[in-house]
């Protein structure tokens, strides 16, 4: 056998499993922070990644927030886009075609402004073949309509999965907020619901001041923290939302490298999500999948899924 | 459109609080538009964590090395420091790495006219070098340069050996005329009513300009500056008003990628913003 079939056998598997969907990897963007695959298309093959996901999409399309909608932070940076969003008919019209030429599996992120439009969100979905999963938005902290209210209260949460799920023909992804007291009531309610798997964590709600001119540093007031200063609460909540409920946990907040992701799929993540690294870097994912791959060689692991939950406790 | 990690190659201070860096882009010559520009991340690090935006100033050939291998790409970008991304940028020097992400955005729109007129405010005037260097080929161009003071005034001589007339003025009358560079223009619109304007400055800048173009019927096209995270239309964080913008049935543009560089009458005069100088964030693109 030649170094080069040695190499091939040792190639470890990166493959993961989310409610029934497969994927290569365990790496997928979050939402808001890919657009609809096109703009970062230039910059890699997007069937390197286990999955895509979409910007937020509504019944209508969505003007979103005023300016300025984004402020650097420590470490981080706060944006309050304000959902816009070309609506669902634009996106199935204008955005679907391009996202066709991939294999890998396209997740759209979705929300409404009441139950009603998040159950006709969830049957229009329904109608589409093409999509892999729905990821349910009952977590973004801009707008006052946008979900804030489902995503804080376990009722209302449950109340607007359990809509979803009647009305969605596919795997139900829902996306949670860390604005709460306590994830795991969250968690426990939307996974009684019907949510076939949960992301966590949405982006912290913050605030930045301009001191020289005692201004706000967003139009919003207040817009949602993200970035590499999050990711110890989000590997946190990961954690503590894995330990809670059976269905498969997707971790996301402050990704910029492997070993970030690694924290994550170590406590028990099923897979992740980078989010605003992919701003920073363009090709921030296909290099975390590279990394996985380098570690998991390291490790002497072939399978990734060996090494999700291998926390190993005090 | 390209993300690489790249050398500098020289990085001089022109006058104080203004920098040229010239960078290694191999295939830039030939993929950058006028009123394109770049995304630069200053550090490995997350201080800063977001690239920062400038316009493309030129690109060019440095002679190769050896004989036989091809020329050198090089982009070249003028700099103001004003925040904690440039006050880093400032203190690389040759050799140093960077990050690059572009050419990104529409550039100019360039429109064969007899006379055409570039009004540059400070650092605004970046984004009109390599629109001079094309529209010297078919008219007459005119540079209009304002600024506070001389220390604003960069790069004018450079203008001048691509053929194009150079009219400076600052604030204090440090340098040139003493005045509002609008108050030129208005004098060369009287004189040329049939020009073409391209525009790059302040905000309070850009309205004066568009308040003296709109009622001659004069086609202008200003270049924005914004913060922003991406460069490629994913965040949604550069936005500007757009013409028909209303708080009951808003419209925005995306500066990165329907910009920087628009016609006046794509966008919202009355509720346009400020760039970076005046929105409260750190930096924007200069």
């Amino acid at each position: 056998m030649n170094d080069r079939n040695r190499e091939m056998l040792k190639q470890p598997s990166l493959a993961v499993e989310i409610a029934g969907l497969r994927l290569k990897n365990p790496v997928m963007p979050a939402s808001g922070t890919f657009g609809y695959g096109q703009e970062y298309a230039p910059f890699f093959d997007l069937d390197e990644l286990g999955a895509i996901v979409t910007k937020g999409l509504s019944l209508k399309p969505k003007a979103g927030n005023p300016t300025p909608r984004i402020a650097e932070t420590t470490s981080g940076m706060l944006n309050a886009i304000g959902l816009q969003n070309v609506g669902v008919e634009a996106f199935i019209r204008d955005k679907m075609p391009f996202l066709r030429q991939y294999r890998t599996p396209v997740i759209v992120n979705f929300f409404g402004n009441s139950l009603e439009e998040y159950g006709e969100m969830a049957r229009r979905l329904s109608d589409l073949p093409e999509l892999a999963a729905a990821e349910l938005n009952i977590s973004c902290p801009n707008v006052k309509k946008g979900g804030i209210v489902f995503g804080t209260d376990p009722q209302a949460a449950a109340e607007v999965v359990s809509l979803v799920r009647r009305h969605l023909n596919k795997p139900l992804i829902v996306k949670l907020t860390p604005n709460v007291t306590d994830i795991t009531v969250m968690a426990r309610a939307v996974e009684e619901a019907g949510a076939d798997a949960i992301c966590c964590i949405n982006t912290l709600t913050g605030m930045a001041v301009d001191v020289r001119r005692r201004s706000l540093r967003l139009a919003n007031l207040t817009g949602g923290l993200s970035g590499p200063a999050i990711r110890p609460v989000a590997v946190r909540m990961v954690y503590q939302v894995v330990q809670t409920v059976q269905v498969p946990v997707i971790g996301v907040g402050g990704i910029t490298r492997a070993e970030d992701a690694l924290e994550f799929l170590i406590v028990g993540a099923r897979a992740v999500q980078v989010g605003t690294a992919n701003f920073v870097d363009p090709q921030a994912m296909p290099k975390i999948v590279a990394g996985l791959e380098q570690y998991c060689r390291e490790q002497g692991v072939d399978d990734i899924n060996d090494v999700i939950g291998s926390l190993r406790l005090p | 459109m390209q993300n690489f990690n790249t050398t500098i190659l020289s990085n001089q201070e022109l006058s104080p609080g203004y920098y040229r860096m010239r960078i290694l882009a191999p295939g830039f010559v030939a993929a950058s538009k006028p009123g394109q520009f770049l995304m630069v991340r200053v550090s490995g690090g997350f201080e800063p964590l977001l690239r920062r935006p400038f316009g493309i100033f030129r690109t060019g050939f440095l002679p190769a090395d050896c004989q036989g291998l091809p020329d050198k790409e090089y982009v070249e970008i003028l700099y103001k420091v004003i925040g904690r991304g440039t006050s880093i940028l400032k203190d690389l020097h040759q050799g140093d790495r960077v990050e690059l992400l572009g050419p990104l955005g529409n550039g100019f729109d360039v429109q064969p006219a007899a006379e055409q007129i570039l009004v540059g405010g400070g650092i605004g005037l970046v984004p009109l070098y390599m629109l001079a260097r094309q529209l010297v080929k078919t008219g007459n161009v005119r540079l209009l340069m304002g600024g506070r003071c001389r220390d604003d005034i960069l790069a004018v001589t450079e203008f001048e050996r691509l053929g194009v007339a150079t009219y400076v003025s600052t604030d204090d009358g440090s340098l040139g005329e003493e005045g509002l560079v609008t108050d030129v223009l208005q004098r060369k619109l009287d004189k040329f009513p049939r020009a073409m304007v391209y525009a790059c400055g302040p905000m309070p800048m850009l309205r004066a300009v568009h308040e003296l173009c709109g009622p001659r019927r004069v086609p202008l096209q200003v270049s924005l500056e914004a913060f922003m995270a991406c460069g490629v239309g994913a965040c949604l964080g550069c936005v500007v008003k757009g013409a028909g913008h209303s708080e009951s049935d808003p419209h925005y543009l995306c500066t990165c990628k329907e910009g920087p560089v628009f016609r006046a009458d794509q966008l919202e005069w009355d509720m346009l913003e400020a760039g970076h100088d005046e929105c409260g964030c750190e930096e924007g693109m200069a």
